[in-house]
């Protein structure tokens, strides 16, 4: 068994809250420098020029790219190999985003449901624990903002609706949504497995690389279908209008039961944030 | 974008009026942020018939709530939160006042109505730009709610703050507008 302290986590975790917040990624740059390309409207030109700008401060001044500092969603895959020594990796994970937003200067976003009163500490983060083979750790830091996780939906269609209904609500979905999560978006989209599965498959579908293909054919053309469709409905960047609504569906899919047809679109705004570190 | 125009709350009737959808606009000037948290709080106050501690009358309201200011900086990143979850406040506001909200996606009809009736007017900011934003808010200031953190109530020094009309008091609305004109 490889020994990992919490200490390594705590320290980990902390610096990709601020890595994440403060630094596009380079596929997001390139996604950035594609719509101002193919952009025609004014206005969209002028706001993907000025989310270039804004990226380009963010990273220069180490300022977050976005007020919205979002919820901590923290993936980890733990190789069953690991054992996790000096406390609780849970704990651990938390203490890191508890540092990470306070000595980030991030917003701490996290409040309780009903008084709305902030935890001021942006905790409990969101976790999801996968445990794999090997002997390593690995954790991702998806900060995610609220304006484009609250135009985000999970239905449970009848296996009779088939490709064409799924497309068809992912469509609606982004139509309505219309400048609310921040577009230019990248839409997630989760297919099969059941009701909770299907929204943690578009979330984990937001992680794959901008500009990457699908490592399955059929959902391949899913995607384009999808893409070409969205952006199609001439919402454009920040919903004022324009050919880039969304610069890519990303779909994972897994099977289902017999009796469904579980779908889940998990928005992403522009602001696609997401810093790995393996230990 | 060809026609800038250029604003300093507080606003009049008569400015407002001329602002059509689409207007490009500089904002310089005292402007006060607020999100869900402080209008639930505002609208508290009015309906309890007490005095609001931010004055209402020509002023403009910036949906925002920043990230903490790094030292040395008058704020930390600043860029507008979406709009609709005011919209259950936004037409109170504008009837006591208020003139201009800065905000980001689509309004109700309700506030769509209010802005007629009340000669307000809706700006979009934009989204995610919050680190561009910042650099033209000079000084930040809490005035009210320091308890709701990032969502307190702060007076806020702009220049040149670049904002775009969404809704005049003509009913027109430009996210219907460009969309329409995009639509394949």
């Amino acid at each position: 068994m490889r020994e990992i302290n919490v200490s390594e986590v705590v320290k980990t975790v902390s610096r990709l809250c601020s890595e994440a917040n403060y630094n596009l990624g380079a596929d997001m740059l390139a996604a950035l420098d594609r719509a101002l390309a193919t952009e025609e409207s004014a206005n969209g030109k002028d706001i993907i020029a000025q989310l270039k700008e804004n990226a380009a401060i963010a990273t220069r001044d180490q300022v977050p790219i976005c007020q919205d500092t979002g919820l901590a969603v923290i993936f980890v895959e733990l190789g069953q190999e690991v054992r996790i020594v000096g406390g609780s990796l849970d704990e651990a994970i938390n203490q890191g985003v508890r540092q990470g937003y306070q000595e980030g200067y991030l917003r701490k976003s996290a409040c309780h449901p009903f008084t709305r009163a902030n935890t001021g500490d942006n905790t409990p983060a969101i976790i999801h624990y996968r445990l794999v083979a090997g002997d390593n750790l690995k954790l991702i830091v998806a900060p995610k903002g609220g304006g484009s996780e609250n135009m985000s939906r999970v239905v449970m269609l009848k296996p009779a609706d088939g490709v064409a209904g799924i497309k068809a609500q992912v469509v609606e979905w982004v139509r309505q949504a219309g400048g609310n999560p921040c577009p230019p978006t990248i839409v997630g989209v989760g297919i099969g497995g059941n009701f909770e599965k299907s929204a943690l498959l578009a979330k984990e579908a937001l992680l794959r690389e901008v500009g990457s293909r699908n490592p399955d054919p059929e959902l391949q053309i899913l995607e384009d279908d999808l893409l070409t469709a969205v952006n199609n409905l001439g919402v454009g960047p920040q919903g004022l209008g324009g050919r880039v609504t969304s610069f890519a569906v990303h779909v994972k899919m897994q099977p289902c039961h017999i009796a469904s047809l579980p779908l889940a679109i998990n928005i992403q705004c522009h602001a696609a944030r997401h810093k790995e570190a393996v230990l | 974008m060809d026609n800038i125009i250029r604003l300093t709350p507080p606003l009049s009737d008569e400015v407002v009026a001329s602002l059509k959808s689409g207007d490009r606009v500089l904002i310089t000037g005292t402007i006060y942020t607020g999100r869900d948290a402080a209008h639930k709080r505002l609208v508290d106050l009015l309906d309890q018939g007490e005095p609001l501690p931010i004055p209402l009358q020509g002023e403009i309201i910036y949906f925002v709530g920043p990230t903490p200011a790094k030292p040395g900086k008058a704020i930390g990143s600043a860029g507008p939160t979406t709009s609709y979850r005011m919209d259950s406040y936004s037409p109170r506001l504008l009837a006591e006042g208020l003139k201009g909200m800065i905000g980001k996606g689509g309004r109700s009809a309700a506030v769509r109505a209010a802005i007629t009736e009340y000669r307000g007017i809706y700006f979009a900011a934009t989204g995610g730009a919050g680190a561009l934003l910042a650099q033209r808010i000079k000084k930040a200031e809490v005035v009210a709610y320091a308890d709701l953190g990032p969502e307190a109530i702060r007076r806020i020094e702009v220049e040149d703050f670049p904002v775009v009309v969404i809704n005049d008091i003509y009913g027109n609305d430009l996210y219907e507008q460009g969309v329409l004109a995009y639509k394949r």
